[in-house]
């Protein structure tokens, strides 16, 4: 079983500062890590390589210092990591990535592709599903657990907001996983041993057919005018009341402001 | 490229001294106050570090090792140190002490039915040479091993021995020839399960309270002559040597105790306020953190150099003794001033530089006390 697991390497958001002025992020020095949605689909990929043995790929899009989070996956126990990089490609919303990811998967056998369901910088959640839709494979998202897998079909605990779904899908599929999936697991000392020894695949836009009109920051959709955090308004009564009718008070206030209900 | 010296981790030292801290975060330090109010041995923990090949680190993967270097192991004790002075002496006592014996005069045979168990982390290792009258005073061995056959009798006890209760191989010291001194101590390799082997007294101490500290005693125990480490007569070089190395794992656990204790403390003093401000404002406060910091800073540097120049198969003898003479004494005062810019909080088992503070003691004295190390120092500079 060959299986693609799609990752991303992103700013450690607890770490993460707004610039006040411009309302953009402040990126530098901010910590990067592995998105915990992908480390989940991670986890579940090894879990299957564990159990029926399978071939673990791991894509990424990125900037060059992508590398090294291939190094941390090849030190989990990923078979092959692939890395996407050209400055063609950078800029890219999800419809101009998912473009670039579906043409290099193009290229590959898969049985399986595993993505994380969102990434903590942009929190769209929309790469896995337009990666499959553009390979035209079945998807399922917010899967929570693999219940079963053959050759030909798997099955899958889809997480709602409240209850679960049981689905079959046909093989090959894209699944995208939560972080609450699978606890991923250590590197290990001899994986980071041989890390270093393994080559990364590097992918750059010659390597692809792939229309340039489509790709990067030109070809996104997408066009980001401003960002902002929300201001945080004060208007504060200051009331001097004595305890009973400042309970009352305070009860009908969140009624007002439907906070509770009647 | 500038050559000549370098301060930097290589990329790949990077990455396995952030796996070591993840795990000693997520692992080591919840259960690090528990395991020392209870006096418990984490054997969950070394099950774990087993599964991430910490227990072989620095030994090939031919041998069951991680195919890491001396350096990679240094900053795995450092770390769990950070956390935990018993989880980093449980390391370094299986590595330095167990292990490293056997990987350097061992046989073939021998590495091959020992070391990679231990190397895998199927089995723990310890070292037994210290005996109630042979501290310092190394060759004053009692334990007496007697040719017979084709085994050697084994009469006698060690005492003090880390990983005591919980290790599956031993290295054990005892007289071949009493005639000879130093040159009649031979070096064997033993199993637990072998016929008069027993366990004797659990210590309770001060510090790394998690850790088993034990009596071996030996009572004919029966040990195959295969297992005689290295040449006869050649144990007490062998006991030295393995010192050597060892002492830079305990220089790493003083190190980590260190650190740990200080990151501790700064925490403490930015939240904490007294007189209107935070203890940070103080200049009190910034005076005796940036001394500490640049103590550590200094031990680190000792430390560190101590397993480059193992790992460059260079001599590192008085080198590894200066990191430990300094980093234990580094670890001394930097706990009992943690303890300090706590106050009474600093005092309870509420908070974890207590524990530090009892834990740093014993990094002045075993694997050699500071005036050991000063001996061992002076003697090269003064031959």
């Amino acid at each position: 079983m060959n299986i693609l697991v799609l990752l991303k390497q992103v700013p450690d958001t607890t770490e993460m500062q707004i610039d006040k002025e411009t309302g953009t992020l402040i990126r530098a020095g901010v910590p990067t890590i592995t998105n915990p949605d992908d480390l989940a689909g991670m986890e579940m990929a090894l879990r299957l390589k564990d159990s029926y043995g399978a071939n673990v790929t791991c894509i990424t899009m990125g900037p060059p210092q992508a590398r090294n989070m291939l190094r941390e996956l090849y030190s989990m126990g990923a078979d092959n990591c692939v890395l996407l990089s050209d400055m063609k490609f950078s800029g890219a919303d999800t419809w101009a990535t998912s473009n670039t990811l579906a043409a290099y998967i193009k290229t590959v056998d898969y049985d399986l592709i595993i993505a994380g369901r969102q990434a903590i910088d942009g929190d769209t959640a929309q790469v896995g599903p337009q990666t499959a839709e553009k390979l035209n494979l079945p998807q399922v998202t917010y899967v929570d657990d693999i219940i079963d897998i053959s050759k030909e079909r798997i099955i899958v605990k889809k997480a709602l907001e409240n209850n679960y779904e049981i689905i079959e899908s046909s093989l090959p599929c894209v699944i995208t996983t939560l972080s609450t999936a699978a606890k991923p697991r250590y590197m290990t000392v001899k994986g980071i041993s041989d890390a270093f020894t393994k080559e990364i695949k590097q992918v750059s836009f010659d390597d692809l057919e792939i229309d340039p009109t489509i790709i990067g920051l030109k070809g996104s959709p997408t066009k980001v005018k401003k960002t902002f955090t929300k201001e945080v308004h004060k208007n504060s009564d200051v009331l001097h009341l004595d305890g009973k009718t400042s309970a009352r008070k305070i009860v009908e206030t969140l009624l007002d402001l439907n906070f509770i209900g009647k | 490229m500038y050559k000549g010296i370098s301060f930097d981790l290589s990329e790949k030292q990077l990455l396995m001294q952030k796996l070591f801290r993840e795990f000693s975060q997520q692992e080591v330090m919840p259960i690090a106050a528990e395991i020392d109010e209870l006096e418990r041995f984490p054997v969950e923990t070394v099950e774990k570090m087993k599964t991430i090949g910490m227990l072989g680190i620095p030994f090939e993967s031919k041998y069951g090792g991680s195919d890491g270097d001396n350096l990679t192991y240094i900053l795995a004790v450092e770390e769990l140190s950070k956390v935990c002075g018993t989880t980093g002496v449980i390391l370094s006592a299986h590595t330095s002490l167990g292990a490293n014996p056997i990987y350097t005069y061992g046989t073939e045979e021998q590495k091959l039915k020992y070391l990679i168990p231990l190397a895998k982390g199927e089995k723990l290792g310890a070292f037994g040479l210290t005996e109630p009258n042979a501290g310092s005073d190394a060759a004053m061995q009692q334990t007496v091993a007697v040719k017979d056959g084709d085994f050697y009798r084994i009469n006698g006890s060690k005492i003090f021995i880390t990983n005591g209760g919980y290790a599956h191989t031993y290295i054990i010291f005892a007289m071949t020839d009493k005639s000879k001194g130093t040159r009649g101590i031979s070096a064997f390799i033993v199993d637990k399960d072998m016929d008069g082997f027993s366990i004797g007294k659990t210590e309770h101490k001060l510090g790394i309270k998690g850790s088993s500290t034990t009596e071996l005693i030996f009572k004919d125990m029966m040990v195959p002559k295969e297992n005689l480490l290295g040449p006869e007569g050649k144990g007490f070089a062998i006991a030295m040597s393995t010192l050597d190395g060892g002492r830079i794992g305990i220089a790493a656990q003083a190190l980590g105790i260190a650190q740990g204790s200080l990151d501790e403390a700064v925490s403490y003093v930015k939240e904490r306020k007294q007189f209107g401000r935070a203890l940070s404002a103080f200049q009190n406060t910034q005076f005796t953190i940036a001394e500490l910091q640049t103590k550590i800073d200094a031990a680190r540097l000792l430390v560190y150099r101590a397993a480059y120049l193992k790992d460059m198969n260079k001599n590192y003898s008085s080198e590894a003794a200066m990191a430990k003479l300094f980093a234990s004494e580094v670890a001394m005062e930097t706990t009992t001033k943690s303890i300090q810019l706590h106050g009474g909080y600093g005092y309870t088992r509420d908070y974890p530089v207590e524990r530090m503070f009892r834990d740093a003691k014993i990094t002045e004295i075993y694997e050699g006390t500071s005036e050991v190390q000063k001996m061992v120092i002076a003697s090269k500079i003064l031959r």
